[in-house]
């Protein structure tokens, strides 16, 4: 015999099984409308796939599956969409949701249903789809979908599946009918859906002993399979998941766990019956037994009813008298839940209609005060403490609530049952439950911000220690570079001719990296630029070539900014240069410097001036080509880049023109240098009254190259013509300028009480110390 | 047509508080019984004096307090109370004690608490200690019981009882120790010689001539209280083991030095009524079974400690109202283990997740 275990707590409410039970199991007569429901499962709501308007069949899929925790919708009768809108839901809140309504036109009409003979052959992921298709969701009342529940995790080994038959509930028997008229069919079901689940150790169907009919039956229906039929002492709620697996296997499922994780998974008779139709016949969740009963009817039985059947419908067929009814209740007297309006529909749940006479279920009498007797305690199947729970429910105690377990609470209704003083305790449990839940969004939710915002704060201040660093390094840096001038001896202290030269010449080489870096720029854009046109010539979609030439466009003008930026900046290093040697001849011999800077600027150009025009000539005129040929490409193309490259190509031809023109100019230098010194003063005129650091204006000409070096070789050549009378006149000269200067900044370094004053100062003095020394010089020459 | 929204369960149990209330009241008659046949009619005339001023009291505050009167009267409890307090009273003892007993009962233990389901204290229990050490005269003249009393003498009798009662009309000798103070006040007999030497031991089977009657007929009405699953055996029976445990390491083999037998205790004084009908009123007792069990042997020791080392002869009341206080820190370290949980949790666990 198997081992029954037996649960703590329990209530023994008035059975009242007998009064549905006296009349076969009936069909009742076509509703002119049906209402299904989006939303009649746990999980997200289903998707309609019907318009309105549409005529459908019975069984035809009107709303699908929204996701994995979903479940698809069919239609249960022939007839036409007339609305999709929001309907009163069968819901305790009996809130309104979105429904399809359906006018049944009386022809009863169906799919054809793809029968299986061989299901038990198929695929266990197959199997699961035909499930999943069906619609089903667990019949017994929580309306989870079952293909989900016949997933279980891989690491979950399934080791007990359990058949619930029990139906604790007074009143209701739409499982012990399926059990009584169907038991083959259920037990072919189980086979069905252990197979699903791998085949466990133990497939066990469970049936409280007051259905001494369905247990036979069943026992029958099982003789010679590996199923076991147990029954056990009626005692509510033994039907509930949590306790019927206590009841069948002693395991507990673990507080806010699944009971797969203990390896078990328990369904519903009808859930079981349901599944098998689906698979050997084809037939989706249309309909269900469900028990019609209380003294406010005329017939009191059980019926098969057409999803989507409003209740208002079945209570009329049934010859329901409302004023006697004290309620009308969806589901059993302990969980079932009260409509307000009967004009709500049949849904996947619903396993019984309750319409209690005022004697039977007579209103709640008004509610005394807990004398925490602890009859409650007694009778929760979860241990809990309700009254304790009522305590600090009312208090609003949560932490309290927490540590008591509320959230264990299955909210069976045994405690409120008891309840001598006519406590609502699931009323408040529920509440509290409710609260709970809200706390917990609103906290997630401020846990979310909080976390954006310590994060956004530790950037900031990650930021500013990042800066604070890099400052004070600088400071260190700079301290350190004082230091070092300081130290060295002789070294006037701050020299502002040291301080120019010290960062000119780090321009200079930064000068030189550009460079590099642009003509590497160029070339990579050059090479971008023949591969996009390989690829645009290549390609023969419009779409992607309409793609190409837009990258093609963009890669031109990006190569004609560079080749811009290149040239300009040949052009610069140069005079940066020459400042730097001029700079420099202040300091040593007025000679050396300004051949140097002409040598530094030639190494850069790398050839003479007439080869380098040349070579770019020949190259500008190798890209034209190009361009021309892309133009040509273009134009035949029709595409939008031909503007583009029509100016491109013109503008290269002006370039070719300067470079062309310019190579006749280099090619004459006789001729060439005299008319650009005209443009400005220099060594032929005895009064450069412009100081040398000014005297080199950016060229942005694209052959400012070559004037500075022009310039630079006329400098030289008049120095190197000169006198050396002439030449320490014009040192004189220019040192002059170079006092007037510095005085000029030391008056507003005084101005400003500037830090570096006495820098200044040392300058001013030391210009002037050399001045001197050069007019003494003059002086011995004169 | 909209029907009546109701939260589920729509089905209830048929026990009410009344119900509760009155089974209490019934199982109390077999003591009652015992009481009026070895004593003589006062412990009904106090039963029936306390239980009209408790439910006076109890109107009377309803009223002040702006409740429904008949709502809440009709939960007996105040009706409970005072019976409880009249078993528990003196018999023949003047109106007065009678009237402040119930009233600080009904007025300061219950509704100064809150009323009913509030009261942290047992509002009989509360009643009696206050008149025990306000008026301990009063409060220790238990009368003799029939067994004992002096040839040609009889018991009290019921309009002799009331006039002495009411009119302090003199009642000649009818007072008498209980064992519990017979058994206090030797200090050179052993138990053997003390219980030859005094008739009150000498007429009775096993502790105390009536007494024992008495203390069996509450342990009765207790057993229908149990049977009718009024409250669970958890609370008296871990007092009356706490009781028989504690007398059976202390007996010391019934030298002169001896607490007294396990008999003795169990069925004197106000053992069975306490452990039945005091202890086990569910508003200040502990709630879960193993806090109950904690506390009825907390009331065990404790009775046994007062009655055998303390000053006074009897301490149910003390023992229930110290354990009273003890209650609602028991209740935080023995919540059950909850279906699903590896093992129980204190209420005070603060739990974040």
């Amino acid at each position: 015999m198997t081992k029954i275990w037996t649960i703590p707590g329990g209530v023994h409410p008035e059975e009242r099984k007998e009064q549905s039970l006296q009349l076969p199991l009936a069909e009742i007569a076509l509703p002119k409308e049906l209402v299904f429901p989006l939303s009649q499962h746990i999980g997200a709501p289903a998707d309609p796939v019907v318009k309105v308007g549409e005529r459908v069949l019975g069984g035809q899929l009107i709303a699908a599956a929204h996701g994995i925790f979903s479940a698809a919708i069919h239609a249960s009768t022939s007839g036409t969409v007339s609305a999709i809108e929001e309907r009163p839901l069968p819901h305790p809140s009996s809130m309104p949701g979105e429904c399809i309504v359906i006018e049944a036109d009386g022809e009863d009409e169906h799919i054809a249903y793809q029968a299986c003979e061989d299901y038990m052959q198929l695929s266990k992921a197959e199997m699961v789809k035909r499930v999943r298709a069906a619609g089903i969701t667990g019949l017994g009342g929580a309306s989870f979908p079952t293909a989900v529940k016949l997933n279980p995790k891989s690491n979950q080994p399934v080791d007990t599946f359990i058949l619930n038959g029990t139906e604790c509930e007074p009143y209701i028997t739409a499982d012990d009918m399926l059990m009584q008229t169907r038991a083959a069919d259920v037990v072919l079901g189980a086979e069905l859906l252990a197979h699903i689940l791998g085949d466990p150790e133990r497939v066990v169907i469970g049936i409280e002993d007051n259905k001494p009919k369905a247990i036979a039956a069943v026992t029958e229906a099982a003789k010679g399979k590996a199923i076991e039929v147990v029954s056990f002492p009626t005692k509510y709620p033994s039907g509930g998941e949590k306790q019927l697996i206590q009841i069948l296997t002693g395991r507990e499922v673990p507080s806010r766990k699944l009971p797969a994780d203990i390896g078990v998974v328990v369904q519903n008779v009808g859930t079981a019956v349901a599944a098998y139709e689906a698979l050997r016949f084809g037939k989706p969740l249309i309909q269900r037994i469900t028990t019609v009963v209380g003294e406010a009817l005329d017939t009191q039985r059980n019926i098969l009813v057409r999803l989507g059947t409003p209740v208002a419908h079945i209570l009329a067929e049934h010859g329901f008298q409302a004023k006697r009814a004290s309620r009308l209740v969806m589901g059993g007297p302990m969980m079932g839940f009260a409509l307000d309006t009967p004009d709500v529909p049949v849904v996947k749940s619903t396993n019984c209609i309750l319409a209690p006479s005022k004697t039977e279920l007579p209103p709640a009498a008004p509610a005394q005060a807990c004398i925490r007797c602890g009859m409650c305690a007694e009778a929760c199947p979860a241990s809990l403490l309700p009254q304790q729970l009522y305590w600090y429910a009312q208090a609003e105690d949560f932490d309290r609530l927490k540590a008591h377990n509320i959230g264990d609470c299955i909210e069976c209704g045994a405690c409120s049952f008891v309840c001598p003083s006519n406590i609502p305790l699931v009323q408040y449990y529920r509440a509290a439950k409710g609260t709970l839940r809200q706390m917990d969004i609103e906290r997630q939710k401020s846990d979310r911000s909080r976390q954006r915002f310590e994060f956004r704060q530790e950037r900031i201040a990650r930021a500013e220690a990042e800066k604070e660093a890099k400052r004070l390094a600088r400071k260190k840096a700079a301290e350190k570079a004082r230091q070092q001038q300081a130290d060295k001896p002789g070294a006037a202290k701050a020299d502002v001719v040291s301080a120019a030269l010290a960062s000119a010449k780090p321009k200079a080489i930064s000068a030189e990296d550009e460079l590099a870096k642009l003509q590497r720029a160029v070339a990579s854009a050059q090479n971008r630029l023949e591969k996009l046109q390989q690829k645009h010539d290549e390609s023969e979609d419009a779409a992607q070539r309409d793609k190409f030439s837009a990258q093609l466009k963009q890669a031109a003008l990006r190569l004609q900014e560079a080749q811009a930026k290149l040239d300009a900046r040949q052009a610069i290093p140069a005079p940066a240069e020459a400042v730097a040697g001029v700079a420099a001849s202040a300091t040593t011999d007025a000679n050396d410097p300004v051949a140097a800077a002409i040598a530094r600027a030639q190494a850069k150009m790398s050839m003479p001036p007439a080869e380098k025009l040349q070579a770019n000539i020949d190259s500008l005129q190798q890209r034209l080509a190009k361009a021309e040929a892309k133009l040509a490409a273009a134009r035949a193309n029709d595409g939008d880049t031909v503007a583009a490259l029509q100016a491109g190509v013109d503008k290269m031809n002006e370039k070719i023109a300067a470079a062309k023109q310019e190579l006749a100019a280099l090619a004459a230098p006789t001729a060439a240098t005299k008319p650009e010194p005209a443009a400005r003063p220099t060594a032929a005129a005895p009064s450069p009254a412009v100081p040398p650091v000014k005297a080199a204006p950016k060229p942005e000409k694209p052959d400012a190259a070559s004037v500075a070096i022009a310039k630079a070789q006329q400098r030289a050549a008049a120095l190197a013509s000169m006198a050396p009378r002439d030449k320490l006149h014009q040192q004189v000269k220019s040192l002059e300028g170079r006092l007037e200067k510095a005085l000029e900044r030391l008056a507003k370094a005084e101005a400003d009480n500037d830090d570096n004053l006495d820098a200044f100062r040392t300058g001013v003095e030391k210009t002037r110390a050399r001045l001197q020394q050069a007019r003494a010089e003059l002086e011995s020459e004169q | 047509m909209a029907f009546m929204k109701a939260s589920s369960p729509h089905a209830h149990g048929i026990t009410s508080t009344a119900d509760v209330m009155q089974q209490v009241l019934l199982a109390t008659i077999p003591g009652l019984l015992a009481l009026s046949y070895f004593f003589g009619p006062g412990s009904v005339i106090n039963v029936v004096m306390c239980g009209f001023t408790a439910v006076l009291c109890e109107a009377a505050v309803l009223k002040l307090r702006r409740r429904p009167v008949m709502f809440f009267l009709q939960d007996y409890s105040a009706l409970v109370t005072g019976v409880l307090l009249g078993l528990a009273l003196p018999p023949y003892c003047p109106w007065w004690i009678v009237a402040i007993g119930t009233g600080s009962a009904i007025i300061l233990a219950k509704h100064l608490y809150g009323g009913m389901g509030y009261n942290p204290f047992n509002p009989a229990m509360v009643g009696y200690v206050i008149l025990l050490i306000s008026f301990p005269v009063e409060m220790t003249q238990w009368a003799a019981p029939r067994t004992v009393l002096a040839e040609g003498q009889q018991l009290v009798g019921p309009l002799s009882g009331l006039g002495h009662i009411w009119f302090d009309l003199p009642l000649d000798g009818y007072t008498g120790a209980t064992p519990l103070d017979l058994f206090k006040q030797n200090n050179s007999l052993l138990v053997e010689h003390l219980y030859a030497s005094e008739p009150l031991y000498a007429t009775a089977r096993w502790a105390g001539a009536g007494w024992e009657w008495v203390n069996i007929g509450f342990l009765l009405g207790g057993c229908y209280l149990l049977y009718r699953k009024i409250f669970t055996w958890h609370t008296p029976v871990s007092m009356l083991a706490a009781i028989f445990l504690m007398s059976v390491l202390f007996y010391d083999n019934g030298s002169s030095n001896s607490g007294g037998s396990p008999w003795l205790h169990l069925l004197s004084g106000a053992t069975m009524l306490g452990a039945f009908f005091i202890a086990t009123d569910p508003v200040s007792s502990a709630v879960s079974k193993r806090g109950r069990l904690i506390y009825g042997a907390g009331i065990g020791i404790l009775v046994y400690v007062i009655r055998v080392w303390g000053n006074y002869p009897d301490a149910v009341a003390f023992a229930v109202l110290l354990m009273n206080i003890a209650a609602p820190f028991i209740d935080y370290y023995t919540v059950p283990r909850t279906y699903g949980h590896v093992k129980a949790r204190p209420a005070t666990e603060k739990s974040d997740k």
